[in-house]
């Protein structure tokens, strides 16, 4: 294995310099000479190197210079070698010849991002006949730092040309925003850097891989070598742009977007020391850890002082005070030394990169100065900004970035610690990434999709399929048979919930006053139990990313909402979020949804109509999101669904919730001799088909996950001129077949369940308008789910105030006609001050042609108790007045 | 060609003597030929059986370095580490550049001297399992597997001379720290040991970890139910780990290395020493105790080989059955008489009721073969109401159970048990390990829900949440595994028999009422006899047999044969629609496949069509009397 980049016991060796600074003002020492010293005197792990003295292969070095450290006054850079076959020399001594009047001025910062950044030997490779070369100022020689293949000049020349030249015209990245897409892009942002003054350079690794592939392949592979070149470049190419501009420190280079993007579980000891994008959800920070950079050694007895640059984490205390050559004089000044700052961050695998059946890892990453905190676990205050958008973008699809967090980072081994008592080393490494940029997905999420992520979120193949698939006329009969393909049946219902999937489009009223528009379609499933109705809720549980499934028994208003406990480590006090503020953007299944608590219940008001849920407890008063579709199943209150009664009456939920659900369908037994041949078919088939068979039916689980996450994603349909006049008249048609009779059979929420149910339907198409036929199908499936369930038993015509006020049209005149009766057989009665409640109801029955039961007659009292005429008492009827 | 002692004792020297010989020559593959010599070695007629088993064998009686297996279950899964695969020595004591390459696979510690910055380190990557030995899994199968094993165990214990007074001094001791659970229940119990056995010193061997390590038990091992024992283990994986999934079933064959070098290392961590080592701020301290314990109580193991264990019944053939036709076709032809004997035998344990023994028989031998979306198909969860509350009737049922499936777990449903009670698996982030709960089985573990010692109260937040993982443990035979941001599901296969006094408030698949044929006053007497029923060990293994061969059968469903089951159910539906709904058919068709299973017959055929539906009918013509026994229906 002669590869050094899979070696990282040999790639040590160069770690054990000097300052980690991309620092272009520290050409003092020969670095020659500094070079071979180290290398030898700490051959191995031992804990503190005696001393660079004992260096025995470069006699002449002086040993202080490698312990000095970057911003000091520049010196003159000593003549390199050139005679000597094997030139030595560091990236930042290489600078001769630029202007660099601006980046002295300017303090350099230490990368410990990158490590110690290993100033390693430049070795010639006697190869003159590379091209390339040529450009090169000292021609003639082509100079490699050691074990790279990167050089120095022409590396730094390269990425200084796609700085000047690079355009994107069509980027819609929205760190973009603002800026001339034709113009070189980084220019722009180099001017932004001189405007805003914060020296951080985000460089996209795939510009630079269309710019320059083979500037590309050496950033990816030696990150630690190549950035600091690229630092310099930057930094050289700013001041000469900008010679003003003060900056707090020189500008660092933070690619992102490495194509080589890892899961997690795919890292193997190849990605060591290699620039490698992985992402993950953060599950743990540590504190902050201020990390020794360089230690301030104070002579006790001449007062001389020293620095030491800290190395693999150790400080090596100068044993002799070189200026008096006293032993053991030297005394760390703390306040003296500088730190940076360090944080652990522990990521984990995200939970649909992992194979099924297999528990996440987790990976350590290091984050490094202004790196720190800039990611929190789960961010427990905000989980609603953090954690519900990072779950929102998994609705979208699996898009590698669409994790909380993605960091690029060199990936690092470091060979356990020698127990210096013994000779044996525990022969496992420990790893660890150092973050060199931190992505989160949720910022992105201001601006919507960017394209970038479009292309990784599916496949060119996949897109095209998607579409095939959109295209064909039946597509929405396949999709609605693809879903919970072991139930059997229950086309509509199917339907219905394939709607609830897509959901309209979201619109945003909320400068006329009227705030958000509900996009989220309602459903409620009704009916018998065992109608396989927990499956079909368990299936969409399954399908949806961002799917929340509780029971109605087993949850509490908190345990759907939110609810604020105090943090055992911290002491403060954190919201933590329910079910319904989980699910947002997603589907929450809720099951025997008539076993829930009035109290329960009654949290469900704000979600289903206004989408957001409002909290005040405990001093944390705020309004989450809650923009989720509901999916609820009810059993009827008898156990068994009583045709005789309307839908209220059988699951006896409150009508201002029923009315807040688009579709309510009845899930009943149809009781036919077809239907039980083809269910029983069905069933057995389940029971002996092997799964092979069973797939080549149906379409595939995954394909129409895709499927809803693309149309999800992209498709935003707007109703055409024709549409809405279609919507307009169907409106107006229901609302007329009720007039005919006295009743209303629609109202504003029916229209707006129409418009969602159109707007879900074309989306099926991918379509990006809402035609007739979709119009027909939302209209087909309204009807059908009212015709199930707002159906007035006693008519047999469907009555909508069923739904909206709990009582058809026609039980309520029914209950107005009795007390008018009443009323009148009262006053024929004379003047009796008091009635006995049996004489009178027994008198009524007589009187009335229909049958009058004890409720109606009950009813038909306290209307007329309302009226002021009559009051009850026990078993007596006192008229008033 | 090494002899077997060789590979058996010192299997590590037959690794570098592959290693050695591919340094020659580049891409040899030797990791490959390493691993294959070693399978073909076990392959072998009863060669597995030479390798002491670290299920039995107390730790400190195996040879370090050696080759041992461990029946185990994956219970967690750490992260990938890498680790040098070659390195590269230099003698320290003479600084000369007499260099070595050195295999560094397989192994823990590497050698003296090692040249950090030699340029042929290869740095390679291995996976670490924790395993624990089979949660449940019942005393009879460790006695038996054990006794398989006597001559296995000479090998290795050179230093070891049985001192018996000593020995019976710790069992002694080890006795009465157990719970009085776990113990036997009646002496009959026993004989398998000492038919089998040979004599009291294997007994003893046997029981001297479990008070080892008790002593031991300040270190968390994780096991999935209280009040187990043995030993847990880190298995570290070479090849595709990708294939094993958490909760399999495994019988791992791996070099042991317990090197105390491994403690050393851990204990250092504790003392401080320097905060700036960037190594060292990595890792919790409790993430060092999870993740390096000391080796002397969880040894480490390098996985050769590992076979994926389908049951772990010891009185099977452990070769897949299709490979054994002969024991397969003579423990078949025997099915239906022993069905028999087994069926009289439930008879009489469930006082009488025949129809409850004949699912309590079907219960048994359910299995979740195979899941289409989010159904598991072939769960059979039994609820058995109208349990007796005298006479702690529903232990002794549970005891004799536990006499016959290989693995099995009592669950009180008491308040303060659900209440208090972890039985969803968590993932603690402090210390990066997966919490067990007693919901993480094994696949076709007996889970008995003993509901009669439910009483009135007041159900917490963690009581619902464990009714929930219950409810969904037997509708969708999933677990949810919390992983404190979100959950993982991960699908499990376990028989869930739920014992009650009226229906239980639990979802299940099927509910029969006990209908006693013993006079109440009677009951005492008749439940004190069950147990003393003596059953002869051969009888016992029989029916262990017989329980788990119906289980691994194949099973299809001919054209013919739907049709006319598809014809019934409509004729049936005609008559009266209420009668029959799609539930009940699923139903059905389950009982139909277990009663054909349990007869031996792989096919469903006419017969067992009608029987099925006749015991259904029974069955729910019980249900109808026992209607209104509370209000717990809908």
């Amino acid at each position: 294995m002669s590869s050094p980049t899979s070696t990282p016991g040999g790639r040590k060796r160069g770690r054990n310099t000097n300052p980690p600074t991309p620092s272009s003002e520290d050409p003092t020492s020969p670095p020659s000479q500094r070079r071979r010293g180290q290398d030898s005197s700490t051959g191995d792990l031992m804990p503190m190197p005696t001393s660079p003295a004992t260096d025995m292969l470069s006699p002449a070095a002086p040993q202080d210079t490698s312990l000095f450290s970057s911003p000091r006054p520049s010196v003159q850079p000593n003549e390199v070698d050139m005679s000597s076959p094997l030139m030595y020399g560091t990236p930042s001594s290489r600078v001769e010849g630029t202007p660099r009047s601006g980046v002295r001025g300017t303090p350099a910062r230490q990368r410990p991002d990158l490590g110690s950044v290993r100033k390693a030997p430049q070795v010639d490779l006697h190869s003159d006949t590379d091209g390339a070369v040529a450009s090169e100022p000292n021609a003639g020689q082509r100079l490699v730092i050691w074990g790279t293949d990167v050089n120095v000049g022409t590396c730094k020349e390269k990425f200084q040309r796609f700085l000047q030249r690079f355009t994107d015209p069509n980027s819609t990245e929205d760190e973009n925003a603002g800026l001339d897409l034709n113009e070189p892009l980084y220019m722009q942002k180099l001017e932004e850097i001189s405007v805003v003054g914060d020296p951080v350079l985000n460089v996209n690794c795939r510009h630079v891989q269309s710019f320059d592939a083979e500037l590309y392949r050496q950033l990816i592979c030696y990150p630690q070598e190549v950035i600091p070149t690229f630092d310099m470049a930057v930094n050289e190419l700013f001041f000469e742009r900008f010679p003003d501009s003060i900056l707090e420190y020189q500008i660092q280079v933070r690619p992102y977007n490495a194509l080589k993007t890892r899961n997690m579980r795919s890292l193997n000891p190849e990605d060591i020391d290699q620039l490698i994008t992985i992402s993950g959800m953060v599950i743990r920070t540590s504190q902050l850890i201020p990390e020794m950079q360089e230690g301030f050694f104070q002579c006790q007895v001449c007062a001389y002082s020293t620095r030491v640059e800290v190395d693999r984490g150790r400080i090596a205390e100068p044993a002799v005070c070189r200026n008096c050559n006293n032993t053991h004089s030297l005394a760390l000044v703390h306040n003296r030394s500088v730190f940076s700052d360090k944080q652990m961050i522990k990521v984990q695998e995200s939970p649909e990169d992992m194979p099924a059946g297999q528990t996440p890892h987790t990976t350590v990453v290091y984050a490094h100065n202004d790196l720190v905190d800039k990611v929190q676990p789960g961010d427990r205050v905000n989980i609603t900004v953090v954690s519900a958008e990072y779950f929102l973008k998994l609705v979208l699809g699996t898009h590698p970035n669409s994790l909380s967090t993605v960091c690029v980072g060199i990936y690092r081994a470091v060979p356990m610690r020698v127990n210096p008592r013994q000779n044996n080393v525990k022969s496992v490494y420990k790893t660890h990434i150092d973050a060199i940029h931190f992505r989160k997905t949720d910022e992105k999420r201001l601006h919507g999709l960017d394209e970038e992520a479009e292309q990784k979120l599916f496949t060119e193949d996949r897109v095209q399929t998607l579409k095939e698939l959109a295209a064909k006329p039946d597509v929405y009969e396949r999709l609605s048979s693809a879903l919970a393909p072991s139930i059997y049946e229950h086309e509509d219902i199917k339907k219905g919930i394939l709607l609830q999937l897509f959901g309209g489009t979201r619109k945003d009223f909320s400068q006329t006053g009227r705030g958000n528009f509900r996009a989220e379609v309602n459903i409620l499933l009704c009916g018998d139990p065992g109608t396989s109705k927990s499956q079909l809720l368990q299936y969409v549980y399954n399908l949806v990313p961002r799917g929340q499934y509780t029971s109605g028994k087993g949850s509490s208003a908190v345990g759907l909402t939110a609810y604020v406990m105090k943090d055992p480590e911290t002491r403060q006090l954190v919201l933590q979020t329910g079910a319904l503020v989980l699910s947002d953007n997603g589907i929450c299944c809720i099951d025997e949804f008539d076993k829930m608590s009035d109290n329960t219940r009654s949290v469900l008001h704000e979600v289903m109509e206004q989408q957001t849920l409002s909290i005040a407890k405990a001093g944390i008063i705020c309004q989450l999101n809650a923009r989720t579709a509901v999916l609820a199943a009810a059993n009827p209150v008898e156990s068994q669904w009583n045709p005789k009664k309307t839908t209220i009456e059988n699951i006896q939920l409150p009508h201002t919730l029923l009315s807040r659900f688009d579709l309510i369908f009845l899930m009943l037994d149809p009781q036919d001799e077809a239907y039980d041949r083809r269910l029983a078919h069905h069933l057995v088939s389940l029971y002996y088909q092997s799964e092979e068979q069973m797939e080549e039916e149906f379409l595939d689980m995954a394909v129409l996950k895709d499927y809803i996450a693309y149309a999800r994603t992209y498709i935003s349909p707007r109703l055409s001129e024709e549409a809405s006049q279609a919507l307009i008249e169907a409106y107006v048609d229901m609302r007329k077949i009720g007039s005919g009779r006295g009743m209303v059979s629609a109202y504003p929420r029916q229209l707006e369940s129409l418009i969602r149910l159109a707007e879900a339907h074309a989306k099926v198409r991918f379509s990006e308008k809402v035609e007739s036929i979709d119009v027909e199908e939302a209209k087909r499936l309204h009807r059908e789910a009212l015709k199930q369930s707002a159906t007035d038993p006693r008519t047999g015509f469907v009555d909508i105030s069923i739904l909206t006020t709990g009582m058809s049209a026609t039980a309520r005149k029914r209950k107005e006609e009795v007390a008018q009766a009443l009323k009148k057989l009262i006053q024929a009665k004379g003047k009796t001050p008091a009635m006995k409640y049996q004489q009178l109801l027994d008198d009524l029955r007589g009187q009335s042609e229909t049958a009058i039961t004890k409720e109606l007659f009950d009813e038909a009292l306290r209307a007329l108790a309302d009226e002021d005429y009559l009051t009850v008492t026990g078993k007596t009827v006192r008229l008033l007045a | 060609m090494p002899s077997t002692q060789d590979w058996i004792n010192d299997p590590l020297a037959v690794v570098e003597e592959m290693f050695a010989a591919s340094q020659n020559n580049s891409n040899s593959g030797w990791e490959t030929k390493a691993v294959e010599f070693f399978q073909d070695q076990l392959k072998e007629r009863d060669t597995h059986t030479l390798v002491p088993s670290l299920n039995d064998v107390p730790l400190h009686y195996l040879k370090p370095n050696s080759l041992v297996k461990f029946r185990c279950l994956i219970q967690d899964m750490f992260d990938p580490e890498f680790y040098m695969g070659v390195y590269e020595t230099v003698d320290p004591s003479t600084k000369t550049k007499v260099r070595m390459l050195r295999c560094g696979k397989y192994k823990d510690v590497t050698e003296c001297g090692v040249d950090f910055n030699s340029r042929n380190t290869v740095t390679a990557e291995r996976q670490t399992f924790y395993c624990v030995p089979i949660p449940g899994e019942n005393p009879w199968v460790k006695e038996i597997s054990s006794s398989c094993l006597t001559e296995a165990r000479v090998v290795p214990s050179t230093s070891y001379a049985p001192s018996r007074q000593k020995r019976s001094y710790e069992e002694d001791d080890d006795m009465d720290t157990q719970p009085q659970k776990q113990r036997e229940p009646h002496a009959g119990m026993k004989i398998p040991s000492e038919h089998h056995g040979n004599g009291d010193c294997k007994r003893q061997e046997t029981e001297a970890p479990s008070s080892q390590t008790a002593s031991a038990s300040h270190l968390d091992l994780n096991f999935p139910l209280p009040g187990e024992k043995g030993p847990s283990c880190l298995v570290k994986v070479y090849e595709d780990w990708d294939r094993f999934k958490l909760n399999d079933t495994l019988e791992v064959y791996g070099i042991l290395s317990v090197s105390p070098a491994l403690s050393a290392l851990a204990d250092e961590k504790d003392a401080s020493s320097s905060l700036l080592d960037p190594a060292e701020s990595m890792e919790t301290a409790e993430e060092q105790r999870v993740h390096s314990p000391p080796a002397s109580l969880v040894p480490r193991l390098h996985m050769l080989h590992a076979k994926p264990l389908p049951h772990n019944n010891p009185l099977l053939p452990s070769a897949a059955l299709e490979d054994n036709s002969a024991f397969l076709s003579s423990t078949l032809s025997e099915m239906a008489s022993v069905r028999e004997e087994i069926l009289s035998y439930f008879t009489h344990v469930l006082l009488g009721d025949a129809l409850a023994a004949e699912y309590l028989i079907l219960h048994l031998i359910s299995n979740v073969y195979s899941r289409r979306d989010v159904l598991p198909l072939g769960k059979f969860t039994l609820n058995l109401s109208g349990c007796p509350t005298v006479a702690s009737y529903t232990e002794r049922f549970y005891q004799i159970i536990q006499q016959l499936v290989p693995s099995s777990h009592y669950l009180a449903m008491s308040l303060q048990n659900m209440n208090q009670m972890r039985l969803v698996p968590k993932k603690d982030y402090v210390a990066n390990r997966l919490v067990s709960g007693a919901l993480q089985l094994a696949r076709n573990t007996s889970l008995f829900l003993d509901e009669t010692q439910l009483e009135q109260g007041q159900l917490d937040t963690t009581g619902v949440r464990n009714v929930t993982a219950l409810g969904n443990l037997i509708s969708w035979q999933k677990v949810d595994y919390d992983f404190n941001y979100h959950q993982m599901e991960f699908p499990c296969n376990i028989n869930v028999l739920i014992a009650s006094e009226g229906r239980s408030l639990l979802p299940s698949d099927c509910q029969i009422h006990l209908q006693p044929q013993v006079a109440p006053s009677h009951l005492e007497e008749s439940l004190s006899s069950i147990h003393m029923h003596p059953q002869a060990s051969s009888q016992l293994n029989k029916f262990r047999i017989y329980l788990s061969m119906a289980r691994l059968l194949d099973y299809s469903i001919s054209d013919e044969v739907t049709k006319s089951v598809e014809d019934d159910f409509v004729d049936m539906r005609k008559d009266d629609p209420q009668s029959i709904s799609a539930e009940d058919l699923h139903r059905m068709l389950v009982v139909a496949r277990l009663l054909s299973l349990s007869l031996g017959q792989t096919s469903l055929s006419r017969d067992s069509w009608l029987r099925a539906k006749h015991i259904e009918m029974l069955r729910r013509s019980r249900m109808e009397q026992h209607k209104c026994v509370n209000g717990n229906e809908p």
